[in-house]
Protein backbone atom coordinates (compact mmCIF):
# COMPACT_ATOMS: atom_id res chain seq x y z
CA UNK A 1 0.00 0.00 0.00
CA UNK A 2 1.32 3.43 -0.84
CA UNK A 3 1.41 6.22 1.66
CA UNK A 4 -1.31 8.10 -0.17
CA UNK A 5 -3.78 5.22 -0.20
CA UNK A 6 -2.95 4.60 3.44
CA UNK A 7 -3.93 8.18 4.27
CA UNK A 8 -6.95 7.97 2.03
CA UNK A 9 -8.19 4.84 3.81
CA UNK A 10 -7.64 6.37 7.23
CA UNK A 11 -9.64 9.46 6.43
CA UNK A 12 -12.25 7.48 4.58
CA UNK A 13 -11.24 9.31 1.42
CA UNK A 14 -10.26 7.62 -1.77
CA UNK A 15 -7.58 7.67 -4.32
CA UNK A 16 -8.96 7.36 -7.81
CA UNK A 17 -12.19 8.59 -9.27
CA UNK A 18 -14.94 8.72 -6.68
CA UNK A 19 -17.67 7.43 -8.98
CA UNK A 20 -15.49 4.48 -10.02
CA UNK A 21 -14.83 3.73 -6.37
CA UNK A 22 -18.55 4.07 -5.57
CA UNK A 23 -19.42 1.67 -8.38
CA UNK A 24 -17.36 -1.04 -6.75
CA UNK A 25 -18.02 -0.21 -3.10
CA UNK A 26 -21.68 0.81 -3.16
CA UNK A 27 -23.14 -0.83 -6.25
CA UNK A 28 -21.28 -4.13 -6.06
CA UNK A 29 -20.85 -4.53 -2.31
CA UNK A 30 -23.76 -2.47 -0.95
CA UNK A 31 -21.49 -0.49 1.36
CA UNK A 32 -22.38 3.19 1.74
CA UNK A 33 -19.84 5.94 1.14
CA UNK A 34 -17.90 7.42 4.04
CA UNK A 35 -18.16 11.11 4.96
CA UNK A 36 -15.06 12.06 2.98
CA UNK A 37 -16.33 10.10 0.00
CA UNK A 38 -19.77 11.74 0.13
CA UNK A 39 -18.00 15.09 0.16
CA UNK A 40 -16.07 14.11 -2.95
CA UNK A 41 -19.35 13.38 -4.74
CA UNK A 42 -20.84 16.69 -3.60
CA UNK A 43 -17.77 18.48 -4.94
CA UNK A 44 -17.90 16.87 -8.39
CA UNK A 45 -18.12 19.38 -11.23
CA UNK A 46 -21.54 19.97 -12.72
CA UNK A 47 -20.70 18.11 -15.92
CA UNK A 48 -20.54 14.86 -13.96
CA UNK A 49 -24.05 15.20 -12.51
CA UNK A 50 -25.65 12.93 -15.12
CA UNK A 51 -23.11 10.23 -14.41
CA UNK A 52 -23.58 10.52 -10.63
CA UNK A 53 -27.37 10.30 -10.98
CA UNK A 54 -27.10 7.28 -13.28
CA UNK A 55 -24.92 5.45 -10.77
CA UNK A 56 -27.24 6.38 -7.88
CA UNK A 57 -30.15 5.01 -9.93
CA UNK A 58 -28.31 1.74 -10.56
CA UNK A 59 -27.60 1.47 -6.84
CA UNK A 60 -31.24 2.07 -5.99
CA UNK A 61 -32.44 -0.52 -8.56
CA UNK A 62 -29.90 -3.08 -7.37
CA UNK A 63 -30.45 -2.71 -3.60
CA UNK A 64 -34.06 -1.47 -3.36
CA UNK A 65 -35.67 -2.53 -6.63
CA UNK A 66 -37.98 -0.64 -8.99
CA UNK A 67 -40.91 -0.12 -6.58
CA UNK A 68 -41.74 3.36 -5.40
CA UNK A 69 -43.28 3.90 -1.97
CA UNK A 70 -46.05 6.46 -2.09
CA UNK A 71 -47.16 8.36 1.00
CA UNK A 72 -49.59 11.12 1.88
CA UNK A 73 -49.29 13.46 4.85
CA UNK A 74 -51.62 15.79 6.70
CA UNK A 75 -51.31 18.37 9.40
CA UNK A 76 -53.54 17.50 12.36
CA UNK A 77 -52.44 20.52 14.37
CA UNK A 78 -51.05 23.46 12.42
CA UNK A 79 -49.04 26.42 13.70
CA UNK A 80 -48.45 27.82 17.17
CA UNK A 81 -45.44 25.57 17.89
CA UNK A 82 -43.26 26.72 20.83
CA UNK A 83 -40.03 25.63 19.10
CA UNK A 84 -37.87 27.88 16.93
CA UNK A 85 -36.78 25.76 13.95
CA UNK A 86 -35.64 28.61 11.72
CA UNK A 87 -37.10 27.18 8.50
CA UNK A 88 -40.55 26.55 9.91
CA UNK A 89 -43.62 28.65 9.19
CA UNK A 90 -45.43 26.89 12.04
CA UNK A 91 -43.32 28.22 14.86
CA UNK A 92 -45.35 30.52 17.08
CA UNK A 93 -42.19 32.51 17.77
CA UNK A 94 -41.99 34.04 14.29
CA UNK A 95 -44.20 36.52 12.52
CA UNK A 96 -45.43 34.00 9.99
CA UNK A 97 -48.75 34.22 8.13
CA UNK A 98 -49.56 30.63 9.19
CA UNK A 99 -52.30 30.67 11.82
CA UNK A 100 -53.15 27.87 14.23
CA UNK A 101 -55.66 25.26 13.04
CA UNK A 102 -56.85 21.81 14.14
CA UNK A 103 -58.18 19.16 11.77
CA UNK A 104 -61.25 17.30 13.02
CA UNK A 105 -61.48 13.51 12.99
CA UNK A 106 -63.84 13.26 10.01
CA UNK A 107 -61.53 15.33 7.84
CA UNK A 108 -58.55 13.33 9.06
CA UNK A 109 -60.18 10.07 8.02
CA UNK A 110 -61.26 11.64 4.73
CA UNK A 111 -57.65 12.70 4.07
CA UNK A 112 -56.50 9.12 4.73
CA UNK A 113 -59.12 7.82 2.28
CA UNK A 114 -58.09 10.30 -0.41
CA UNK A 115 -54.48 9.29 0.11
CA UNK A 116 -55.26 5.56 -0.12
CA UNK A 117 -57.06 6.19 -3.43
CA UNK A 118 -53.78 7.26 -5.01
CA UNK A 119 -52.30 3.83 -4.26
CA UNK A 120 -50.30 5.17 -1.32
CA UNK A 121 -49.37 2.69 1.39
CA UNK A 122 -48.46 5.17 4.09
CA UNK A 123 -50.44 8.03 5.66
CA UNK A 124 -48.59 10.27 8.08
CA UNK A 125 -50.37 12.37 10.71
CA UNK A 126 -48.28 15.38 11.70
CA UNK A 127 -48.63 17.90 14.53
CA UNK A 128 -46.66 21.12 15.04
CA UNK A 129 -45.62 20.56 18.64
CA UNK A 130 -42.48 20.10 20.71
CA UNK A 131 -44.02 16.82 21.84
CA UNK A 132 -47.58 15.58 22.35
CA UNK A 133 -49.70 16.68 25.32
CA UNK A 134 -52.67 14.66 26.55
CA UNK A 135 -55.12 16.51 24.27
CA UNK A 136 -53.07 15.58 21.21
CA UNK A 137 -52.57 11.99 22.36
CA UNK A 138 -56.34 11.68 22.78
CA UNK A 139 -56.89 12.89 19.22
CA UNK A 140 -54.25 10.53 17.94
CA UNK A 141 -55.89 7.59 19.73
CA UNK A 142 -59.25 8.39 18.18
CA UNK A 143 -57.85 9.25 14.76
CA UNK A 144 -55.57 6.23 14.40
CA UNK A 145 -58.35 3.87 15.52
CA UNK A 146 -60.79 5.39 13.01
CA UNK A 147 -58.33 5.22 10.13
CA UNK A 148 -57.33 1.66 10.92
CA UNK A 149 -61.00 0.66 11.03
CA UNK A 150 -61.98 2.38 7.79
CA UNK A 151 -58.96 2.69 5.51
CA UNK A 152 -56.50 0.17 4.12
CA UNK A 153 -53.28 2.06 4.73
CA UNK A 154 -50.34 2.05 7.14
CA UNK A 155 -50.52 4.89 9.65
CA UNK A 156 -47.42 6.90 10.50
CA UNK A 157 -47.09 9.77 12.96
CA UNK A 158 -44.85 12.78 13.42
CA UNK A 159 -45.54 14.42 16.76
CA UNK A 160 -42.17 15.71 17.89
CA UNK A 161 -40.19 14.45 20.85
CA UNK A 162 -41.75 11.64 22.84
CA UNK A 163 -41.60 10.16 26.32
CA UNK A 164 -41.08 6.41 26.66
CA UNK A 165 -44.74 6.02 27.68
CA UNK A 166 -45.88 7.82 24.52
CA UNK A 167 -43.59 5.69 22.36
CA UNK A 168 -45.05 2.55 23.90
CA UNK A 169 -48.58 3.77 23.43
CA UNK A 170 -48.08 4.68 19.76
CA UNK A 171 -46.54 1.27 19.11
CA UNK A 172 -49.47 -0.41 20.87
CA UNK A 173 -51.95 1.61 18.73
CA UNK A 174 -50.40 0.05 15.66
CA UNK A 175 -48.52 3.09 14.38
CA UNK A 176 -46.31 1.62 11.68
CA UNK A 177 -43.68 4.30 11.32
CA UNK A 178 -42.64 7.43 13.17
CA UNK A 179 -41.12 10.48 11.53
CA UNK A 180 -38.70 12.64 13.42
CA UNK A 181 -36.17 14.54 11.34
CA UNK A 182 -32.68 15.35 12.49
CA UNK A 183 -33.05 18.18 9.92
CA UNK A 184 -29.36 18.88 9.35
CA UNK A 185 -25.82 17.93 10.37
CA UNK A 186 -25.18 17.84 14.09
CA UNK A 187 -22.57 20.60 13.70
CA UNK A 188 -25.08 22.86 11.91
CA UNK A 189 -28.10 22.17 14.12
CA UNK A 190 -27.47 25.03 16.61
CA UNK A 191 -27.73 27.47 13.66
CA UNK A 192 -31.15 26.06 12.84
CA UNK A 193 -32.80 25.30 16.19
CA UNK A 194 -32.03 26.70 19.65
CA UNK A 195 -35.00 25.45 21.70
CA UNK A 196 -33.93 21.80 21.70
CA UNK A 197 -30.89 19.81 20.69
CA UNK A 198 -29.94 17.37 17.96
CA UNK A 199 -29.21 14.85 20.73
CA UNK A 200 -32.77 15.11 22.09
CA UNK A 201 -34.04 14.26 18.64
CA UNK A 202 -31.61 11.37 18.41
CA UNK A 203 -32.93 9.98 21.73
CA UNK A 204 -36.52 9.93 20.52
CA UNK A 205 -35.38 8.10 17.38
CA UNK A 206 -33.66 5.43 19.45
CA UNK A 207 -36.82 4.86 21.51
CA UNK A 208 -38.89 4.52 18.32
CA UNK A 209 -36.55 1.89 16.95
CA UNK A 210 -36.46 -0.03 20.25
CA UNK A 211 -40.27 -0.12 20.36
CA UNK A 212 -40.37 -1.81 16.96
CA UNK A 213 -41.77 1.07 14.91
CA UNK A 214 -40.10 1.93 11.63
CA UNK A 215 -37.84 4.96 11.80
CA UNK A 216 -38.33 7.80 9.31
CA UNK A 217 -35.69 10.49 9.61
CA UNK A 218 -34.43 13.05 7.16
CA UNK A 219 -33.97 16.74 6.85
CA UNK A 220 -33.81 19.85 4.76
CA UNK A 221 -31.16 20.73 2.21
CA UNK A 222 -30.25 24.38 1.69
CA UNK A 223 -30.30 25.85 5.20
CA UNK A 224 -26.89 27.49 4.89
CA UNK A 225 -24.95 24.29 5.59
CA UNK A 226 -21.57 23.80 3.90
CA UNK A 227 -20.96 20.85 1.59
CA UNK A 228 -18.84 19.37 4.38
CA UNK A 229 -21.84 19.57 6.69
CA UNK A 230 -24.08 18.05 4.06
CA UNK A 231 -21.68 15.09 3.84
CA UNK A 232 -21.59 14.93 7.64
CA UNK A 233 -25.39 14.79 7.71
CA UNK A 234 -25.58 11.99 5.13
CA UNK A 235 -23.26 9.84 7.21
CA UNK A 236 -25.01 10.67 10.49
CA UNK A 237 -28.27 9.54 8.91
CA UNK A 238 -26.59 6.38 7.62
CA UNK A 239 -25.37 5.63 11.16
CA UNK A 240 -28.94 5.86 12.42
CA UNK A 241 -29.96 3.24 9.83
CA UNK A 242 -33.44 4.67 9.30
CA UNK A 243 -36.03 2.76 7.29
CA UNK A 244 -36.77 5.93 5.38
CA UNK A 245 -35.08 9.26 4.73
CA UNK A 246 -37.35 12.10 3.54
CA UNK A 247 -35.39 14.79 1.67
CA UNK A 248 -36.76 18.29 1.74
CA UNK A 249 -35.38 21.35 -0.04
CA UNK A 250 -35.73 24.65 1.75
CA UNK A 251 -38.80 26.70 1.00
CA UNK A 252 -37.85 30.13 2.38
CA UNK A 253 -40.99 30.97 4.32
CA UNK A 254 -42.01 34.56 5.01
CA UNK A 255 -41.49 35.68 8.59
CA UNK A 256 -39.01 32.91 9.43
CA UNK A 257 -35.31 33.56 10.12
CA UNK A 258 -34.54 31.70 6.87
CA UNK A 259 -36.92 33.79 4.73
CA UNK A 260 -33.95 35.52 3.11
CA UNK A 261 -32.16 32.32 2.02
CA UNK A 262 -32.23 31.34 -1.62
CA UNK A 263 -34.20 28.39 -2.91
CA UNK A 264 -31.64 25.59 -3.45
CA UNK A 265 -30.54 25.26 -7.07
CA UNK A 266 -31.70 22.23 -9.04
CA UNK A 267 -28.28 20.78 -9.97
CA UNK A 268 -27.07 21.19 -6.40
CA UNK A 269 -30.16 19.42 -5.09
CA UNK A 270 -29.79 16.59 -7.60
CA UNK A 271 -26.13 16.03 -6.74
CA UNK A 272 -27.17 15.87 -3.08
CA UNK A 273 -29.79 13.24 -3.90
CA UNK A 274 -27.18 11.13 -5.70
CA UNK A 275 -24.71 11.52 -2.83
CA UNK A 276 -27.30 10.55 -0.20
CA UNK A 277 -28.22 7.45 -2.20
CA UNK A 278 -24.57 6.50 -2.43
CA UNK A 279 -24.28 6.96 1.36
CA UNK A 280 -27.40 4.87 2.02
CA UNK A 281 -27.78 2.26 -0.73
CA UNK A 282 -30.57 0.28 0.97
CA UNK A 283 -32.75 2.97 2.58
CA UNK A 284 -36.05 4.30 1.27
CA UNK A 285 -35.13 7.77 0.00
CA UNK A 286 -38.18 9.97 -0.30
CA UNK A 287 -38.86 13.17 -2.20
CA UNK A 288 -40.58 15.43 0.32
CA UNK A 289 -41.20 19.18 0.41
CA UNK A 290 -39.62 21.84 -1.75
CA UNK A 291 -39.00 19.83 -4.90
CA UNK A 292 -41.58 21.89 -6.79
CA UNK A 293 -39.61 25.13 -6.30
CA UNK A 294 -36.13 23.65 -6.50
CA UNK A 295 -36.48 21.08 -9.25
CA UNK A 296 -39.68 21.69 -11.18
CA UNK A 297 -41.24 18.89 -13.23
CA UNK A 298 -38.13 17.90 -15.15
CA UNK A 299 -35.97 17.81 -12.02
CA UNK A 300 -38.50 15.58 -10.27
CA UNK A 301 -38.05 12.99 -13.00
CA UNK A 302 -34.28 13.33 -12.83
CA UNK A 303 -34.45 12.69 -9.10
CA UNK A 304 -36.58 9.57 -9.61
CA UNK A 305 -33.89 8.41 -12.02
CA UNK A 306 -31.15 9.49 -9.64
CA UNK A 307 -31.67 7.47 -6.48
CA UNK A 308 -35.07 8.50 -5.11
CA UNK A 309 -37.50 5.61 -4.58
CA UNK A 310 -40.38 7.15 -2.66
CA UNK A 311 -42.57 10.24 -2.90
CA UNK A 312 -45.07 12.24 -0.93
CA UNK A 313 -48.08 12.77 -3.16
CA UNK A 314 -50.50 15.64 -2.96
CA UNK A 315 -50.07 18.55 -0.61
CA UNK A 316 -47.75 18.87 2.36
CA UNK A 317 -48.49 20.38 5.77
CA UNK A 318 -48.68 24.08 5.00
CA UNK A 319 -47.41 24.00 1.40
CA UNK A 320 -48.97 22.64 -1.75
CA UNK A 321 -47.46 19.87 -3.86
CA UNK A 322 -48.08 19.00 -7.47
CA UNK A 323 -51.46 17.37 -8.10
CA UNK A 324 -51.17 13.66 -7.14
CA UNK A 325 -52.20 12.60 -10.67
CA UNK A 326 -49.16 14.30 -12.10
CA UNK A 327 -46.82 12.25 -9.91
CA UNK A 328 -48.69 9.04 -10.61
CA UNK A 329 -48.43 9.71 -14.35
CA UNK A 330 -44.72 10.35 -13.95
CA UNK A 331 -44.26 6.96 -12.25
CA UNK A 332 -46.18 5.30 -15.04
CA UNK A 333 -44.04 6.98 -17.69
CA UNK A 334 -40.91 5.91 -15.84
CA UNK A 335 -42.30 2.37 -15.55
CA UNK A 336 -41.83 2.40 -11.78
CA UNK A 337 -44.52 0.35 -10.02
CA UNK A 338 -46.09 1.66 -6.81
CA UNK A 339 -45.17 -0.51 -3.84
CA UNK A 340 -48.18 -2.56 -2.73
CA UNK A 341 -49.50 -2.57 0.84
CA UNK A 342 -48.75 -6.27 1.42
CA UNK A 343 -45.08 -5.60 0.61
CA UNK A 344 -44.78 -3.06 3.39
CA UNK A 345 -45.80 -5.17 6.38
CA UNK B 1 -85.15 46.29 -4.88
CA UNK B 2 -82.35 48.80 -5.10
CA UNK B 3 -81.39 50.79 -8.11
CA UNK B 4 -77.76 50.97 -7.21
CA UNK B 5 -75.38 49.48 -9.74
CA UNK B 6 -74.14 46.01 -8.87
CA UNK B 7 -70.48 46.18 -7.95
CA UNK B 8 -68.40 43.07 -8.24
CA UNK B 9 -66.31 42.13 -5.23
CA UNK B 10 -62.84 43.15 -6.27
CA UNK B 11 -59.81 41.53 -4.75
CA UNK B 12 -57.66 44.34 -3.44
CA UNK B 13 -55.15 42.45 -1.31
CA UNK B 14 -52.49 39.97 -2.34
CA UNK B 15 -53.41 36.59 -0.88
CA UNK B 16 -49.73 35.69 -0.50
CA UNK B 17 -48.20 38.73 1.23
CA UNK B 18 -51.34 40.56 2.27
CA UNK B 19 -50.18 43.78 0.61
CA UNK B 20 -52.47 46.00 -1.43
CA UNK B 21 -52.86 45.17 -5.08
CA UNK B 22 -53.76 47.16 -8.16
CA UNK B 23 -55.49 46.24 -11.38
CA UNK B 24 -52.11 45.57 -12.94
CA UNK B 25 -51.31 43.04 -10.20
CA UNK B 26 -54.56 41.24 -10.82
CA UNK B 27 -53.85 41.13 -14.52
CA UNK B 28 -50.50 39.61 -13.65
CA UNK B 29 -48.55 42.40 -15.28
CA UNK B 30 -47.04 44.25 -12.32
CA UNK B 31 -43.67 43.34 -10.90
CA UNK B 32 -44.62 44.10 -7.34
CA UNK B 33 -46.36 40.84 -6.53
CA UNK B 34 -44.62 38.70 -9.13
CA UNK B 35 -42.91 36.55 -6.51
CA UNK B 36 -46.20 36.23 -4.63
CA UNK B 37 -47.96 35.00 -7.76
CA UNK B 38 -45.19 32.48 -8.45
CA UNK B 39 -45.38 31.10 -4.92
CA UNK B 40 -49.19 30.87 -5.08
CA UNK B 41 -48.94 29.04 -8.38
CA UNK B 42 -46.45 26.48 -7.07
CA UNK B 43 -46.33 25.90 -3.34
CA UNK B 44 -48.51 28.15 -1.21
CA UNK B 45 -52.21 28.30 -0.47
CA UNK B 46 -53.66 31.79 0.04
CA UNK B 47 -52.79 33.07 3.51
CA UNK B 48 -54.45 36.52 3.37
CA UNK B 49 -58.02 37.38 2.54
CA UNK B 50 -58.10 39.01 -0.91
CA UNK B 51 -60.95 41.25 0.22
CA UNK B 52 -59.57 42.64 3.48
CA UNK B 53 -55.97 41.42 3.76
CA UNK B 54 -56.55 39.70 7.12
CA UNK B 55 -54.55 36.55 7.83
CA UNK B 56 -56.80 33.56 7.27
CA UNK B 57 -56.95 30.24 9.12
CA UNK B 58 -55.82 27.78 6.46
CA UNK B 59 -56.06 24.01 6.57
CA UNK B 60 -54.10 22.18 3.91
CA UNK B 61 -55.05 18.56 3.29
CA UNK B 62 -53.61 16.07 0.79
CA UNK B 63 -55.91 17.06 -2.07
CA UNK B 64 -56.82 20.68 -1.33
CA UNK B 65 -57.11 23.51 1.16
CA UNK B 66 -59.70 25.52 3.07
CA UNK B 67 -59.09 29.15 4.06
CA UNK B 68 -61.29 31.11 6.46
CA UNK B 69 -61.38 34.87 6.95
CA UNK B 70 -63.05 35.95 10.20
CA UNK B 71 -64.93 38.64 8.22
CA UNK B 72 -65.42 37.18 4.75
CA UNK B 73 -65.94 33.49 5.39
CA UNK B 74 -64.56 30.36 3.82
CA UNK B 75 -62.91 29.73 0.46
CA UNK B 76 -61.76 26.30 -0.67
CA UNK B 77 -59.44 25.05 -3.37
CA UNK B 78 -62.45 23.38 -4.96
CA UNK B 79 -64.39 26.66 -5.09
CA UNK B 80 -61.36 28.28 -6.72
CA UNK B 81 -60.98 25.38 -9.15
CA UNK B 82 -57.54 24.62 -7.72
CA UNK B 83 -55.89 21.72 -5.96
S1 LIG C 1 -40.81 21.47 16.17
FE1 LIG C 1 -41.72 21.10 14.15
S2 LIG C 1 -43.52 22.43 14.01
FE2 LIG C 1 -42.26 23.15 15.73
S3 LIG C 1 -41.01 24.78 14.86
FE3 LIG C 1 -39.81 22.89 14.75
S4 LIG C 1 -40.27 22.02 12.71
FE4 LIG C 1 -41.83 23.60 13.14
ZN1 LIG D 1 -47.99 39.97 -2.71
ZN1 LIG E 1 -61.58 39.09 4.67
Amino acid sequence: MTASTETARETGGTSGDILAVAREQVLERGEGLTEAQVLEVLQLPGERLTEALALAHEVRMRWCGPDVEVEGIVSLKTGGCPEDCHFCSQSGLFDSPVRAAWLDKDRLVEAAKQTAKTGATEFCIVAAVRGPDEKLMEQIRAGVAAIRAEVDINVACSLGMLTQAQVDELAAMGVHRYNHNLETARSHFPEVVTTHTWEERWETLQMIRAAGMEVCCGGIVGMGETLEQRAEFAVQLAELEPDEVPMNFLIPNPGTPFAHLDVPQGPDALMTIAAFRLAMPKTVLRFAGGRELTLGDLGAEQGMLGGVNAIIVGNYLTNLGRPAEQDLEMLETLKMPIKALNDTL
Amino acid sequence: MTTEPVTETVATFCSWCGGETTGADLAGSSAEHERCRARLALVDPPRHCPECGRRMVVQVDPMGWTARCSRHGETTSASRGQR
